[in-house]
Protein backbone atom coordinates (compact mmCIF):
# COMPACT_ATOMS: atom_id res chain seq x y z
CA UNK A 1 0.00 0.00 0.00
CA UNK A 2 2.78 2.49 1.17
CA UNK A 3 4.58 1.64 -1.95
CA UNK A 4 1.57 2.14 -4.56
CA UNK A 5 1.53 5.22 -2.37
CA UNK A 6 5.20 6.48 -3.28
CA UNK A 7 4.30 5.47 -6.71
CA UNK A 8 1.59 7.84 -7.01
CA UNK A 9 3.10 10.17 -5.37
CA UNK A 10 6.26 10.58 -8.15
CA UNK A 11 3.46 10.15 -11.26
CA UNK A 12 0.95 12.98 -9.34
CA UNK A 13 3.96 15.12 -9.13
CA UNK A 14 5.55 14.80 -12.49
CA UNK A 15 2.85 15.85 -13.94
CA UNK A 16 1.56 18.91 -11.45
CA UNK A 17 5.23 19.76 -12.84
CA UNK A 18 4.66 19.04 -16.30
CA UNK A 19 1.54 20.86 -16.41
CA UNK A 20 3.01 23.69 -15.23
CA UNK A 21 6.24 24.27 -17.47
CA UNK A 22 4.86 21.65 -20.49
CA UNK A 23 8.78 21.23 -21.11
CA UNK A 24 8.59 17.15 -21.97
CA UNK A 25 5.21 17.22 -23.74
CA UNK A 26 6.33 20.08 -26.28
CA UNK A 27 9.41 18.96 -26.76
CA UNK A 28 8.61 15.73 -28.14
CA UNK A 29 5.47 16.30 -29.97
CA UNK A 30 7.11 19.31 -32.04
CA UNK A 31 10.35 17.15 -32.84
CA UNK A 32 7.66 13.97 -33.54
CA UNK A 33 5.46 16.62 -36.05
CA UNK A 34 8.81 17.22 -37.33
CA UNK A 35 10.04 14.34 -38.86
CA UNK A 36 6.52 13.16 -39.97
CA UNK A 37 6.88 16.61 -41.99
CA UNK A 38 9.89 15.71 -43.43
CA UNK A 39 9.60 12.75 -44.88
CA UNK A 40 5.75 13.88 -46.13
CA UNK A 41 7.87 16.25 -47.94
CA UNK A 42 10.61 14.41 -49.08
CA UNK A 43 9.44 10.99 -49.68
CA UNK A 44 7.33 10.49 -52.72
CA UNK A 45 6.16 6.80 -52.82
CA UNK A 46 2.63 5.92 -53.77
CA UNK A 47 0.23 4.91 -51.14
CA UNK A 48 1.43 1.28 -50.96
CA UNK A 49 4.51 2.84 -50.39
CA UNK A 50 3.32 4.73 -47.50
CA UNK A 51 1.67 2.02 -45.88
CA UNK A 52 4.66 0.26 -45.61
CA UNK A 53 6.78 2.87 -44.56
CA UNK A 54 5.07 4.99 -42.66
CA UNK A 55 4.83 2.86 -39.64
CA UNK A 56 8.70 2.92 -39.48
CA UNK A 57 8.78 6.48 -39.84
CA UNK A 58 6.20 6.64 -37.04
CA UNK A 59 7.64 4.60 -34.81
CA UNK A 60 11.20 6.23 -35.25
CA UNK A 61 9.76 9.73 -34.04
CA UNK A 62 7.97 8.18 -31.15
CA UNK A 63 11.53 6.65 -30.52
CA UNK A 64 13.70 9.76 -30.74
CA UNK A 65 10.95 12.14 -29.11
CA UNK A 66 11.01 9.34 -26.25
CA UNK A 67 14.54 9.90 -26.06
CA UNK A 68 14.32 13.75 -25.65
CA UNK A 69 11.34 13.41 -22.81
CA UNK A 70 12.84 10.53 -20.83
CA UNK A 71 16.00 13.41 -20.89
CA UNK A 72 14.11 16.10 -19.24
CA UNK A 73 12.49 14.11 -17.05
CA UNK A 74 15.41 12.82 -15.64
CA UNK A 75 17.08 16.68 -15.67
CA UNK A 76 14.35 17.27 -13.07
CA UNK A 77 15.10 15.24 -11.03
CA UNK A 78 19.05 16.32 -11.26
CA UNK A 79 18.14 19.41 -10.56
CA UNK A 80 18.55 20.44 -6.56
CA UNK A 81 19.32 16.67 -6.16
CA UNK A 82 15.64 15.69 -6.07
CA UNK A 83 16.68 12.03 -7.17
CA UNK A 84 18.53 11.86 -4.27
CA UNK A 85 15.74 13.26 -1.87
CA UNK A 86 13.05 10.48 -3.21
CA UNK A 87 16.26 7.66 -1.92
CA UNK A 88 15.62 8.72 0.94
CA UNK A 89 12.22 8.02 1.38
CA UNK A 90 11.85 4.76 3.81
CA UNK A 91 10.37 2.52 1.05
CA UNK A 92 11.66 -0.12 -1.46
CA UNK A 93 13.55 2.01 -4.05
CA UNK A 94 11.97 0.23 -6.92
CA UNK A 95 8.83 2.44 -6.34
CA UNK A 96 10.32 5.26 -7.73
CA UNK A 97 11.35 3.56 -10.76
CA UNK A 98 7.67 2.52 -11.12
CA UNK A 99 6.79 6.34 -10.57
CA UNK A 100 9.25 7.63 -12.94
CA UNK A 101 7.81 5.02 -15.86
CA UNK A 102 4.40 5.58 -15.28
CA UNK A 103 5.04 9.07 -15.53
CA UNK A 104 7.11 8.91 -18.65
CA UNK A 105 4.66 6.47 -20.39
CA UNK A 106 1.94 9.00 -19.66
CA UNK A 107 4.16 11.45 -20.65
CA UNK A 108 4.90 9.27 -24.61
CA UNK A 109 0.69 8.68 -24.63
CA UNK A 110 0.02 12.08 -24.57
CA UNK A 111 2.72 12.97 -27.61
CA UNK A 112 1.28 10.43 -29.26
CA UNK A 113 -2.20 11.30 -28.89
CA UNK A 114 -1.05 14.62 -30.70
CA UNK A 115 1.17 12.77 -33.65
CA UNK A 116 -1.08 10.07 -34.81
CA UNK A 117 -3.53 11.81 -36.05
CA UNK A 118 -1.26 14.17 -37.74
CA UNK A 119 0.28 10.78 -39.21
CA UNK A 120 -2.39 9.75 -40.20
CA UNK A 121 -3.64 12.63 -42.17
CA UNK A 122 0.38 13.30 -43.52
CA UNK A 123 0.32 9.59 -44.86
CA UNK A 124 -3.44 9.88 -46.05
CA UNK A 125 -4.83 7.01 -43.84
CA UNK A 126 -8.40 6.94 -43.31
CA UNK A 127 -8.08 5.37 -39.60
CA UNK A 128 -12.44 5.45 -39.73
CA UNK A 129 -13.16 4.11 -43.21
CA UNK A 130 -10.02 1.94 -43.54
CA UNK A 131 -9.65 0.25 -40.26
CA UNK A 132 -11.79 -2.04 -38.59
CA UNK A 133 -12.40 -1.47 -34.74
CA UNK A 134 -10.83 -5.08 -34.51
CA UNK A 135 -7.82 -3.37 -36.47
CA UNK A 136 -8.37 -0.29 -34.34
CA UNK A 137 -8.00 -1.51 -30.97
CA UNK A 138 -4.98 -3.66 -32.36
CA UNK A 139 -3.06 -0.87 -33.65
CA UNK A 140 -3.98 1.18 -30.00
CA UNK A 141 -2.40 -1.82 -28.56
CA UNK A 142 0.67 -2.16 -30.16
CA UNK A 143 1.17 1.50 -29.77
CA UNK A 144 0.87 0.74 -25.79
CA UNK A 145 2.80 -1.78 -25.51
CA UNK A 146 5.15 -0.46 -27.47
CA UNK A 147 5.17 2.65 -25.55
CA UNK A 148 5.60 0.93 -22.06
CA UNK A 149 8.15 -1.77 -23.36
CA UNK A 150 10.15 1.58 -24.69
CA UNK A 151 9.86 3.48 -21.58
CA UNK A 152 11.21 0.70 -19.31
CA UNK A 153 14.43 0.22 -20.75
CA UNK A 154 14.39 3.88 -21.21
CA UNK A 155 13.60 4.96 -17.70
CA UNK A 156 16.69 2.81 -16.21
CA UNK A 157 18.97 3.77 -18.97
CA UNK A 158 17.72 7.58 -18.00
CA UNK A 159 18.85 6.84 -14.75
CA UNK A 160 22.16 5.12 -15.37
CA UNK A 161 22.90 8.35 -17.35
CA UNK A 162 21.92 11.06 -15.24
CA UNK A 163 24.92 10.36 -12.78
CA UNK A 164 27.67 10.65 -15.63
CA UNK A 165 29.05 13.85 -16.95
CA UNK A 166 27.65 12.61 -20.61
CA UNK A 167 23.90 11.98 -20.20
CA UNK A 168 22.70 13.39 -22.86
CA UNK A 169 25.01 11.80 -25.30
CA UNK A 170 24.85 8.37 -23.04
CA UNK A 171 21.04 8.12 -23.04
CA UNK A 172 20.81 7.47 -27.10
CA UNK A 173 23.76 5.76 -27.66
CA UNK A 174 22.85 2.87 -25.00
CA UNK A 175 19.46 3.27 -25.26
CA UNK A 176 18.81 3.30 -29.32
CA UNK A 177 20.39 -0.21 -29.67
CA UNK A 178 18.79 -2.00 -26.84
CA UNK A 179 15.27 -0.99 -28.35
CA UNK A 180 15.73 -1.89 -31.73
CA UNK A 181 14.11 -5.29 -31.54
CA UNK A 182 11.00 -3.24 -30.05
CA UNK A 183 10.85 -0.94 -32.40
CA UNK A 184 11.13 -3.43 -35.80
CA UNK A 185 8.73 -5.31 -33.84
CA UNK A 186 6.32 -2.31 -33.29
CA UNK A 187 6.69 -1.25 -36.89
CA UNK A 188 6.37 -4.47 -38.50
CA UNK A 189 2.96 -5.22 -36.21
CA UNK A 190 1.48 -1.74 -37.02
CA UNK A 191 2.32 -2.28 -41.11
CA UNK A 192 0.68 -5.36 -41.03
CA UNK A 193 -2.21 -3.66 -39.32
CA UNK A 194 -2.18 -1.31 -41.85
CA UNK A 195 -1.65 -3.28 -44.99
CA UNK A 196 -4.64 -5.25 -43.41
CA UNK A 197 -3.45 -8.49 -45.47
CA UNK A 198 -4.91 -11.89 -44.23
CA UNK A 199 -2.04 -13.85 -45.32
CA UNK A 200 0.52 -12.03 -42.63
CA UNK A 201 -0.90 -11.90 -38.80
CA UNK A 202 0.63 -9.26 -36.58
CA UNK A 203 0.50 -11.43 -33.17
CA UNK A 204 3.98 -13.09 -33.66
CA UNK A 205 5.34 -9.30 -33.78
CA UNK A 206 3.06 -8.24 -30.35
CA UNK A 207 4.27 -11.01 -28.60
CA UNK A 208 7.60 -9.56 -29.32
CA UNK A 209 6.66 -6.36 -27.98
CA UNK A 210 5.27 -8.40 -24.86
CA UNK A 211 8.05 -10.30 -23.77
CA UNK A 212 10.61 -7.11 -24.41
CA UNK A 213 8.39 -5.13 -21.99
CA UNK A 214 7.92 -7.97 -19.50
CA UNK A 215 11.65 -8.85 -19.39
CA UNK A 216 13.30 -5.54 -19.29
CA UNK A 217 10.66 -3.97 -16.67
CA UNK A 218 11.73 -7.48 -14.18
CA UNK A 219 15.17 -6.36 -15.35
CA UNK A 220 14.72 -2.77 -14.35
CA UNK A 221 12.78 -3.48 -11.23
CA UNK A 222 15.66 -5.87 -10.23
CA UNK A 223 18.52 -3.41 -10.80
CA UNK A 224 17.33 0.12 -10.05
CA UNK A 225 18.68 -0.02 -6.45
CA UNK A 226 21.84 -0.79 -7.45
CA UNK A 227 22.13 1.65 -10.45
CA UNK A 228 20.92 4.61 -8.22
CA UNK A 229 22.81 3.61 -5.03
CA UNK A 230 26.24 4.37 -6.44
CA UNK B 1 26.23 1.96 27.96
CA UNK B 2 23.47 3.41 25.22
CA UNK B 3 23.34 1.97 21.62
CA UNK B 4 24.94 4.68 19.77
CA UNK B 5 22.16 6.16 17.01
CA UNK B 6 24.83 6.01 14.60
CA UNK B 7 28.34 3.83 14.45
CA UNK B 8 30.34 3.94 11.81
CA UNK B 9 33.25 1.25 11.94
CA UNK B 10 36.27 1.19 9.84
CA UNK B 11 34.64 3.29 7.35
CA UNK B 12 36.32 3.60 3.65
CA UNK B 13 35.00 4.52 0.85
CA UNK B 14 37.37 4.67 -2.86
CA UNK B 15 36.11 6.60 -6.37
CA UNK B 16 38.63 4.52 -8.68
CA UNK B 17 42.10 4.99 -7.17
CA UNK B 18 41.25 7.27 -4.70
CA UNK B 19 40.33 6.94 -1.06
CA UNK B 20 37.88 9.63 -0.22
CA UNK B 21 37.25 7.82 3.22
CA UNK B 22 40.49 5.91 5.56
CA UNK B 23 39.30 3.87 8.68
CA UNK B 24 36.51 6.13 9.64
CA UNK B 25 35.46 5.46 13.39
CA UNK B 26 32.81 7.41 14.79
CA UNK B 27 29.77 7.37 17.03
CA UNK B 28 26.92 9.40 18.20
CA UNK B 29 24.12 8.86 20.29
CA UNK B 30 20.55 10.74 21.15
CA UNK B 31 21.11 13.98 22.43
CA UNK B 32 23.94 14.48 21.17
CA UNK B 33 25.41 17.11 18.33
CA UNK B 34 28.27 16.02 16.76
CA UNK B 35 30.16 19.03 14.42
CA UNK B 36 32.74 17.82 11.84
CA UNK B 37 35.34 20.62 10.75
CA UNK B 38 37.23 19.82 7.36
CA UNK B 39 38.26 21.64 4.29
CA UNK B 40 37.34 21.08 0.58
CA UNK B 41 37.23 17.76 0.16
CA UNK B 42 38.52 16.19 3.14
CA UNK B 43 35.61 13.97 3.02
CA UNK B 44 32.48 14.89 4.86
CA UNK B 45 29.80 14.97 2.32
CA UNK B 46 30.92 11.71 1.43
CA UNK B 47 30.85 10.78 4.88
CA UNK B 48 27.40 12.33 5.79
CA UNK B 49 25.93 10.55 2.10
CA UNK B 50 26.74 7.29 3.56
CA UNK B 51 25.31 7.69 6.77
CA UNK B 52 22.57 9.27 5.04
CA UNK B 53 22.41 5.63 3.37
CA UNK B 54 22.68 7.07 -0.11
CA UNK B 55 25.74 5.56 -0.97
CA UNK B 56 27.45 2.43 0.06
CA UNK B 57 30.71 2.34 1.51
CA UNK B 58 33.50 0.51 -0.06
CA UNK B 59 34.26 -1.65 3.58
CA UNK B 60 33.67 -1.12 6.95
CA UNK B 61 30.53 -0.91 8.72
CA UNK B 62 27.54 1.52 9.83
CA UNK B 63 24.95 0.59 11.97
CA UNK B 64 22.40 2.72 13.33
CA UNK B 65 20.87 2.04 16.74
CA UNK B 66 22.27 -1.44 16.33
CA UNK B 67 20.98 -2.47 13.10
CA UNK B 68 22.50 -2.91 10.02
CA UNK B 69 21.01 -0.86 6.83
CA UNK B 70 21.48 -3.96 4.59
CA UNK B 71 18.91 -5.38 6.89
CA UNK B 72 16.44 -2.94 7.82
CA UNK B 73 17.17 -0.41 5.15
CA UNK B 74 13.78 1.33 4.88
CA UNK B 75 12.99 1.22 8.51
CA UNK B 76 16.76 3.12 9.02
CA UNK B 77 15.90 5.37 6.72
CA UNK B 78 12.48 6.23 8.15
CA UNK B 79 15.02 7.83 10.84
CA UNK B 80 17.17 9.73 8.80
CA UNK B 81 16.85 13.55 7.57
CA UNK B 82 19.43 15.16 5.75
CA UNK B 83 19.67 18.52 4.66
CA UNK B 84 22.67 18.82 1.73
CA UNK B 85 24.37 21.34 -0.12
CA UNK B 86 21.18 21.12 -2.25
CA UNK B 87 17.99 21.66 -1.75
CA UNK B 88 16.17 18.47 -2.77
CA UNK B 89 13.13 20.33 -3.61
CA UNK B 90 11.87 20.55 -6.82
CA UNK B 91 11.98 24.54 -8.18
CA UNK B 92 8.82 24.49 -10.26
CA UNK B 93 6.65 23.12 -7.62
CA UNK B 94 5.18 25.72 -4.58
CA UNK B 95 6.38 25.40 -1.12
CA UNK B 96 3.42 23.50 0.16
CA UNK B 97 3.15 20.89 -2.56
CA UNK B 98 7.21 20.44 -1.77
CA UNK B 99 6.24 19.38 1.31
CA UNK B 100 3.47 17.46 0.52
CA UNK B 101 5.25 15.11 -1.64
CA UNK B 102 7.93 14.51 1.20
CA UNK B 103 4.81 13.74 3.49
CA UNK B 104 3.61 11.46 0.78
CA UNK B 105 6.94 9.87 0.92
CA UNK B 106 6.83 8.83 4.74
CA UNK B 107 3.54 8.30 5.29
CA UNK B 108 2.60 11.63 6.89
CA UNK B 109 -0.82 13.47 7.46
CA UNK B 110 -1.02 16.51 5.56
CA UNK B 111 -1.95 17.95 8.59
CA UNK B 112 1.98 17.99 9.58
CA UNK B 113 2.70 20.08 6.56
CA UNK B 114 0.95 22.82 8.08
CA UNK B 115 2.69 22.31 11.41
CA UNK B 116 6.41 22.25 9.27
CA UNK B 117 5.27 25.83 7.56
CA UNK B 118 4.35 27.10 10.84
CA UNK B 119 7.34 26.16 12.74
CA UNK B 120 9.66 27.45 9.85
CA UNK B 121 7.38 30.82 9.48
CA UNK B 122 6.79 29.66 5.81
CA UNK B 123 3.07 29.56 6.20
CA UNK B 124 3.05 33.14 4.38
CA UNK B 125 4.83 31.67 1.53
CA UNK B 126 3.33 28.44 1.14
CA UNK B 127 1.90 29.18 -2.46
CA UNK B 128 4.99 30.43 -3.61
CA UNK B 129 7.50 28.20 -6.31
CA UNK B 130 10.14 26.93 -4.63
CA UNK B 131 12.30 28.66 -7.42
CA UNK B 132 11.43 31.93 -6.43
CA UNK B 133 12.94 31.51 -2.64
CA UNK B 134 15.69 33.57 -1.65
CA UNK B 135 18.66 31.47 -0.47
CA UNK B 136 17.75 32.09 3.15
CA UNK B 137 14.00 31.26 3.15
CA UNK B 138 14.93 28.04 0.76
CA UNK B 139 17.14 26.85 3.63
CA UNK B 140 14.64 26.99 5.90
CA UNK B 141 12.65 25.26 3.27
CA UNK B 142 14.85 22.58 3.30
CA UNK B 143 15.32 22.58 7.21
CA UNK B 144 11.77 22.07 7.23
CA UNK B 145 11.91 19.12 4.58
CA UNK B 146 14.26 17.21 6.33
CA UNK B 147 12.41 17.25 10.01
CA UNK B 148 8.98 16.89 8.49
CA UNK B 149 9.07 13.18 10.03
CA UNK B 150 11.05 13.80 12.77
CA UNK B 151 14.07 12.17 12.63
CA UNK B 152 16.26 10.60 15.31
CA UNK B 153 19.44 11.41 13.10
CA UNK B 154 19.41 14.52 11.72
CA UNK B 155 22.80 14.94 8.67
CA UNK B 156 23.41 18.43 7.78
CA UNK B 157 25.55 19.74 5.24
CA UNK B 158 27.29 22.62 5.51
CA UNK B 159 24.17 24.30 6.30
CA UNK B 160 25.50 28.10 6.34
CA UNK B 161 26.98 28.12 3.29
CA UNK B 162 25.27 30.81 0.79
CA UNK B 163 23.49 32.25 4.03
CA UNK B 164 24.14 35.90 5.11
CA UNK B 165 24.91 36.61 9.04
CA UNK B 166 21.65 37.47 9.62
CA UNK B 167 20.23 34.39 7.98
CA UNK B 168 23.24 32.16 9.18
CA UNK B 169 22.38 33.56 13.06
CA UNK B 170 18.53 32.47 12.72
CA UNK B 171 19.51 28.62 11.61
CA UNK B 172 22.27 28.78 14.23
CA UNK B 173 19.14 29.17 16.81
CA UNK B 174 16.89 26.66 14.95
CA UNK B 175 19.46 24.29 14.87
CA UNK B 176 20.43 24.85 18.85
CA UNK B 177 16.29 24.40 19.25
CA UNK B 178 16.42 21.00 18.10
CA UNK B 179 18.92 20.02 19.92
CA UNK B 180 18.30 17.34 22.97
CA UNK B 181 15.12 16.20 21.93
CA UNK B 182 16.12 12.88 22.07
CA UNK B 183 17.93 13.44 18.63
CA UNK B 184 21.52 13.01 17.29
CA UNK B 185 23.02 15.54 14.79
CA UNK B 186 25.93 15.30 12.58
CA UNK B 187 26.84 18.58 11.19
CA UNK B 188 29.59 19.93 8.54
CA UNK B 189 30.98 22.90 8.42
CA UNK B 190 34.46 25.05 8.14
CA UNK B 191 32.73 28.03 10.52
CA UNK B 192 34.48 27.07 13.67
CA UNK B 193 33.02 29.61 15.71
CA UNK B 194 29.58 28.28 14.27
CA UNK B 195 30.02 24.85 14.67
CA UNK B 196 31.78 25.05 18.21
CA UNK B 197 28.46 27.03 19.56
CA UNK B 198 26.48 24.36 19.08
CA UNK B 199 28.28 20.95 19.20
CA UNK B 200 28.59 18.70 22.05
CA UNK B 201 31.50 16.90 20.49
CA UNK B 202 33.95 17.74 17.60
CA UNK B 203 35.74 15.96 14.85
CA UNK B 204 38.55 17.56 12.48
CA UNK B 205 38.64 15.29 8.70
CA UNK B 206 41.32 15.67 6.56
CA UNK B 207 42.22 13.84 3.67
CA UNK B 208 39.55 10.85 4.89
CA UNK B 209 40.94 10.80 8.19
CA UNK B 210 39.43 11.66 11.27
CA UNK B 211 43.00 13.71 12.97
CA UNK B 212 41.05 15.08 15.95
CA UNK B 213 38.18 14.43 18.33
CA UNK B 214 37.03 15.82 21.55
CA UNK B 215 33.91 16.92 23.46
CA UNK B 216 33.50 20.95 22.86
CA UNK B 217 32.42 21.75 26.45
CA UNK B 218 36.27 21.99 27.30
CA UNK B 219 35.08 25.43 25.34
CA UNK B 220 38.14 27.68 26.81
CA UNK B 221 40.13 29.98 24.60
CA UNK B 222 43.36 27.66 24.76
CA UNK B 223 40.74 24.49 23.35
CA UNK B 224 39.77 26.92 20.27
CA UNK B 225 43.19 27.95 19.71
CA UNK B 226 44.37 24.15 19.39
CA UNK B 227 41.45 23.10 16.97
CA UNK B 228 41.97 26.04 14.80
CA UNK B 229 45.76 24.90 14.67
CA UNK B 230 44.68 21.40 14.28
CA UNK B 231 42.68 23.01 11.11
CA UNK B 232 45.29 25.07 9.99
CA UNK B 233 47.89 22.39 10.15
CA UNK B 234 45.73 19.85 8.01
Amino acid sequence: MKFLAVILAIVRKDVRGETRTKEILSSMSVFSILVLLVFNFTVHVGREGWLNLGPGILWSAFVFAGTLGLNRSFAIERENQCLLGLMLAPVDRTAIYFGKLISNVLFMIAAEVLVIPLFLVFFNIGIFSELSVGELIRFIFIVLIGTIGYAAVGTIIAAVAANTNMREVLLPVLLLPLTIPLVIAAAEATRIVFLNDPAESPWAWIQILLVFATVFTTISWMTFNYVVEE
Amino acid sequence: MTIPVFEARQLVKRFGRSAALKEVNLTVHADETLVLFGHNGAGKTTLLYIASMLMLPSSGEVRYNGFLPSEYGPEIRRDIGLVSHQSFLYPDLTVVENLKLYAQLYSLSSGCVDEALERSSLTARRDAAVKSLSRGTLQRLTIARALLHEPKLLLLDEPYTGLDPFAANQLSDRLIGLKNKHRALILTTHDLNRGLAIADRVAVLERGRIIFAGGAKEGTSTYRERLFKVMNQA
